[in-house]
């Protein structure tokens, strides 16, 4: 068993860069997980998650970065290392010949785990799959397969559990399932968990971290009470000449809070209660406003960050 | 047919010129014949070993029986054995033929150092499978060293006999049995292989005379056979 | 590695696939002992139809000894399909379902996962000859009795003794594996290139048949790599069916004719499976997983 050297820092990416031939699939990424944290992993498709995650996993050799995991090099301490991760990527792939327990004994011996049946009975009464343990998988549906694939990831009581896109393919109870499955194992259980999606809405409601990516490059890394704090607000500002309002806004004294247009709409980061003096301010200006809507959902600032191109650095006070 | 029309002129001739001598010779061949009759059967263990360029077989025991006047049996006790096409049935016994013959001076000669008469037997009608014999007999001792049979169909054999402990039963105890061995080729599809052997090898199996050389141990004499051991 | 191969092992027999191997060895194998029981007389004579115009030939020669012999002839260019089948799968197919990816998180080094899954091939293989051995040859001995074997070369006739063939089997279906373990190590190579089994197990025979194309020409040309082309190795086992002679012609027993030729192929199916093993560890090890 690996003795952590950082019991606060779990994962510790740095200059993280992957490079398949001309394509920069991960660029300069550094990023940092804490015990304890559910760490959401953001981006759309093809923005470098799941190249991330194969690297923290081994799957895929970095072309030049350091990782480390639980204080020790990555590439120095692979296997000890493994041995306290459980994962589950894209689709939980299992032996489809072999049955629930059999596919969960032969991992456990792969993990270096010596499971005893009451274990992987305990293991797949977890995820709700003690009925069906000895039938064949290719009986099941893809949520049981799911549930499977994280009843191997944990099966070697790991302290680091890392899900790559659990819920694709999933039903809303799945979703749900899989939701309250993390929530458990975070809160209960005290493990660490790093989940990655490009669905927002999945991670706000469990993360304690976020971290979004978008064409291999950190674009923000934030606490979720940072991220969600209410009091953070983006204004999305619709008016007759965009030009104009951003000229007048360049001059003013929120000129730093000006974000990248989306929608051929003018977008302000603002601190709720700056919005009133942001608005007589405008006012003041005497611009043609049509309308001005406040938001703070962070599937709008995922979005904006996501669909602009602009590297907006960390999203911290 | 043609090799028969001219041995037939052979005899005329012979039997015109030297008629006298011809019946010194059929006597000698009778007193052979006679010495051979006095087994009426025999069975005989042996070591049998097929010498031909081209085949490679192992030594491998045999068992002979013989009942008079011209039953023979050449069996292999186990195992796989090769021998010329119809050489087989050509034994001691067939080698005088039974009836009909004439039998020619041909002069002397010697066979392993032992000084033997010539004599050629010549089938008096043509229909038989023997065409022409020459036996070399050992007259001191009323043995056969040595012969040469002419078939219809599968050639011409040569038979060089040694004697020993049965010599007075005429029986040798080593049969040197030599032919014409005329080589085969398989197509490679059948035995499915890459030919990569020595050229000089291959030559080396070619075209040689092949033998069959069966050397007696065992002699059991006049225990009455059943024809049954024949079938 | 231990724990790791029995895993491997595991899976190969828990698939359907593999028993598939099996059944069709014992229908072929079947077939061609009830062909030969039934009709085998006239094999034999189409076999020495040449042969028989001058010699003739006495003794058991349909004996089990000769009948394993055209078993192996006719079955071993064909149980590559089955070894490929089977080695050709181990990668690609993990990839295709996808467990590689959650095979290769486990903490276990890539090196010894490489190897149990090729050492659980070679198991495999061997358990295949085996069960032609068990089939070709023991049930064959059984119906068909033994006695000499009576072989035709395709220029000279060998007889080898009955007490003087068992040890010649038992050192052919050693050579047999070791070429059989060339075929596994070609697929197990040839399974790093692919996400799906056809394509390597495809590419695997493709290469065997071409191979053994090249091999059987005799093309100047062709000859010139032949020496170096395993197929024309795969075949060695039957030397240990021809032995030596004594200037009298006498069968030297227990002797092999080239024993040379055996060890020359042996060294070059060696140098195949080290090259075939050896690519696929050091690829593997530097393979970036994206299934």
């Amino acid at each position: 068993m690996l003795l952590y050297k950082s019991m606060q820092q779990i994962v510790k990416v740095s200059q993280l860069t992957k490079q398949f031939n001309s394509l920069t699939a991960v660029n300069q990424l550094s990023f940092s997980v804490e015990s304890g944290d559910v760490y959401g992993f953001l981006g759309q498709n093809g923005a470098g998650k799941s190249t991330t995650i194969r690297m923290l996993l081994t799957l895929i050799t970095p072309t030049s970065g350091d990782i480390s995991i639980f204080g020790y090099d990555l590439n120095k301490h692979r296997k000890e290392i493994l041995q306290q991760i459980g994962a589950v990527i894209e689709k939980p792939d299992v032996y489809k010949y072999l049955s629930a327990y059999e596919n969960l004994k032969l991992f456990a011996k792969l993990s270096g785990v010596k499971p005893s049946n009451k274990m992987l009975m305990d293991q797949l009464e977890m995820v709700g799959l003690a009925s069906r343990a000895h039938d064949t998988v290719k009986t099941f549906s893809q949520g049981m397969k799911q549930r499977l694939g994280i009843g191997i990831a944990l099966v070697h009581n790991p302290q680091l559990i890392i899900l790559d896109e659990p819920t694709n393919g999933l039903d809303p109870q799945g979703i749900a399932d899989i939701r309250n499955l993390i929530l458990i194992l975070s809160r209960e259980m005290k493990k660490t968990v790093i989940v990655s999606s490009h669905l927002l809405n999945e991670i706000e409601q469990i993360a304690t971290r976020i971290l979004i990516i978008d064409k291999g490059q950190k674009l923000v890394e934030g606490s979720s009470a940072e991220l969600f704090n209410d009091q953070q607000t983006i204004l999305q500002i619709s008016v007759a000449n965009n030009n104009k309002v951003i000229q007048t806004i360049q001059s003013s004294t929120w000129a730093n809070n000006l974000l990248p247009e989306r929608d051929g709409q003018i977008m302000v980061g603002l601190n709720k209660e700056d919005i009133p003096n942001f608005n007589r301010m405008l006012a003041a200006s005497g611009v043609d406003i049509y309308s001005l809507q406040a938001r703070h959902s962070l599937e709008d600032y995922f979005l904006q960050v996501t669909a602009g191109k602009q590297h907006v650095g960390t999203f911290t006070n | 047919m043609k090799l028969i029309n001219k041995l037939t002129c052979l005899l005329f001739v012979f039997g015109l010129s030297s008629s006298t001598h011809a019946q010194d010779m059929n006597v000698l061949v009778m007193k052979v014949k006679a010495k051979l009759e006095k087994v009426k059967d025999y069975t005989a263990d042996g070591r049998m070993k097929t010498d031909v360029a081209f085949i490679k077989a192992p030594i491998g025991k045999v068992k002979v029986y013989f009942k008079s006047p011209d039953k023979f049996k050449l069996q292999r006790d186990g195992g796989i054995s090769v021998l010329p096409k119809g050489g087989v049935s050509i034994n001691i016994g067939s080698m005088i033929m039974q009836t009909g013959f004439v039998a020619i001076d041909a002069g002397m000669s010697t066979v392993g150092g032992t000084a033997v008469r010539v004599v050629k037997l010549l089938p008096d009608a043509d229909a038989g499978e023997i065409i022409l014999s020459t036996l070399y007999i050992d007259e001191a001792n009323l043995l056969i060293r040595k012969s040469v049979t002419t078939t219809r169909e599968n050639g011409t054999y040569e038979m060089e006999l040694q004697y020993g402990k049965y010599a007075s039963y005429g029986l040798p105890d080593k049969v040197l049995f030599s032919f014409n061995a005329k080589d085969y080729k398989l197509p490679k599809g059948i035995t499915l292989e890459f030919d990569d052997t020595d050229k000089a090898v291959k030559d080396k199996m070619k075209g040689k005379k092949g033998r069959v050389e069966i050397n007696y141990t065992a002699y059991t004499i006049n225990t009455g056979l059943s024809d049954a051991i024949f079938k | 590695m231990w724990e790791h191969l029995q895993i491997e092992l595991y899976k190969v027999f828990k698939r359907p696939r593999t028993y598939l191997s099996f059944a069709a060895i014992t229908a072929l194998i079947g077939v061609i002992q009830l062909g030969l029981l039934v009709d085998g007389k006239e094999y034999a004579d189409f076999v020495m139809a040449d042969f028989a115009n001058s010699f003739s030939v006495d003794g058991k020669i349909l004996n089990g000894y000769f009948i394993c012999y055209v078993i192996l002839q006719l079955l071993l260019v064909h149980v590559p399909l089955l070894i490929a089948l089977i080695a050709a799968d181990m990668i690609s197919g993990e990839a295709n379902m996808g467990t590689l990816r959650i095979l290769l998180t486990k903490p276990q080094s890539r090196t010894s996962i490489v190897m149990a899954k090729f050492i659980a091939s070679v198991i495999y293989t061997l358990l295949l000859l085996i069960w032609i051995a068990i089939m070709g040859l023991f049930l064959s001995m059984l119906i068909f009795g033994t006695d000499d074997l009576f072989l035709m070369k395709s220029s000279y006739v060998v007889i080898v003794k009955e007490s003087d063939v068992f040890w010649r089997y038992a050192g052919a279906f050693c050579f047999a594996a070791l070429a059989m373990v060339t075929v596994a190590a070609l697929g197990f190579f040839l399974s790093f290139f692919a996400e799906n089994s056809i394509g390597p197990i495809v590419a695997t025979m493709s290469v065997i048949i071409v191979c053994t194309i090249l091999s059987t020409m005799n093309i100047p040309l062709f000859n010139l790599i032949k020496p170096y082309l395993f197929t024309t190795h795969m075949i060695t086992w039957k030397e240990f069916f021809d032995f030596k002679v004594n200037d009298a012609n006498e069968a030297i027993i227990g002797s092999i004719q080239y024993p040379d030729k055996i060890i020359r192929s042996a060294t070059v199916l060696g140098v195949h499976i080290v090259l075939f093993v050896g690519s696929a560890v050091w690829l593997f090890r530097k393979k970036d997983i994206l299934s």
